[in-house]
């Protein structure tokens, strides 16, 4: 069985809103939080790191983790849509927007309080390396969830300006929410081979955890429905290769190149 | 929904004080602006741990330490500087007794 794709999926998550949440970095709302969003995207690239380190040893030749995260173009990446979006209300990919801080929790929120779930899961994972790689990465998570959280029932909570910001990034990325339990074919053989964890079974106990956050911080919860994004199926938006753009460009130009 | 919230240059300070692995005591290392003590705590955790400096955080709103007054100085600290006999340098300390 080939569990790389099931690992870069994984792995890409964290890479691609790691990089995303970088973003902030110098431009936080207050210091403190511009400290947090960093330590947190660093926590993400750690996991990736360790992730991608696998799948360089399963390939072989000369794939590294570099390889991976800097060599690999838009379709061969495997992560969530919601993931790759930027910090905005909808935007074309080449738009400018200002950076909006309820995106970023809303986002942080959806996604953690999936995989304190995914990871804790995965800590019974067959392969031994994953279920170590998931314990180290569930108190990373925990914590990020602690954050979001909290910060999601303050704006929430807050004042107009703020529920009105935080209730329209819930409205615009709910949906794409759809694809966590749309399995792809990754999943469906990690699941098989008893390394991968079936994500409808979590569904019912991540529905739990959001509504009573989103109860709490006094917002709607949306239906969440409508066009399904395939990013974990190789099936991007435009906004992936801008991410990629910036964050592939050094390496590219200068391949090899060490500090 | 509570419009009466603070306004970010309203947020309190905070002093923050960090036991380490090792330490026996926590020490004060820094403060900084947060609306209540759970963010405190949270801010605290995120600017002043994160190289492993500690495992148990205390934060304390400073408007709530009582100091004293700078022009106290002399009649407070002054007097103990010739009483170098309240200092236990004179005794040998043996090994056993560790950590005083």
């Amino acid at each position: 069985m080939d569990r790389t794709p099931y690992l870069l999926h994984l792995a890409d998550n964290a890479l691609i809103l790691g990089q995303r949440n970088a973003e902030w970095c110098g431009h936080g709302p207050v210091l403190e939080e511009d400290i947090a969003l960093a330590n947190m995207s660093l926590d993400l690239i750690g996991q990736a790191r360790l992730l991608y380190q696998e799948v360089a040893k399963d390939r072989g030749g000369d794939c590294t983790e570099d390889t991976l995260a800097y060599f690999r173009d838009t379709a061969a990446f495997r992560n969530y849509t919601l993931l790759e979006l930027p910090h905005s209300g909808p935007v074309v990919g080449y738009g400018q927007a200002q950076r909006d801080y309820g995106v970023t929790i809303v986002r942080n929120f959806l996604y953690s309080a999936l995989m304190v779930l995914v990871w804790d899961a995965l800590q019974g994972s067959h392969d031994k390396t994953l279920a170590a790689i998931a314990e180290k990465s569930l108190k990373e998570t925990r914590y990020h969830l602690r954050h979001a959280r909290d910060w999601l029932v303050r704006l929430g909570d807050g004042t107009d300006e703020s529920q009105r910001r935080t209730q329209a990034a819930l409205d615009y990325l709910f949906p794409f929410t759809q694809e966590f339990w749309a399995q792809s074919p990754a999943e469906s053989e990690a699941v098989k081979a008893g390394i991968g964890v079936d994500l409808t079974s979590l569904r019912e106990d991540w529905d739990d955890l959001v509504s009573a956050a989103i109860a709490e911080a006094t917002l709607v919860r949306p239906s969440g429905q409508g066009y399904l994004s395939q990013g974990k199926f190789g099936q991007h938006s435009e906004h992936l290769d801008y991410v990629l753009a910036e964050m592939q460009s050094l390496a590219r130009a200068h391949p090899g190149a060490t500090w | 929904m509570n419009n009466n919230t603070k306004q970010l240059k309203d947020w309190p300070l905070w002093e923050v004080f960090v036991r380490s692995k090792q330490g026996l005591e926590h020490k004060h290392c820094g403060s900084l602006h947060a609306a209540d003590a759970r963010q405190a705590l949270d801010m605290a955790r995120d600017v002043y741990t994160r190289r492993q400096e500690g495992v148990s955080i205390w934060v304390v709103q400073s408007s709530q330490i009582v100091a004293n007054r700078p022009d106290e100085k002399g009649e407070l600290f002054d007097p103990s500087a010739d009483k170098i006999y309240r200092h236990p340098t004179f005794y040998e300390i043996p090994d056993e007794v560790g950590h005083m």
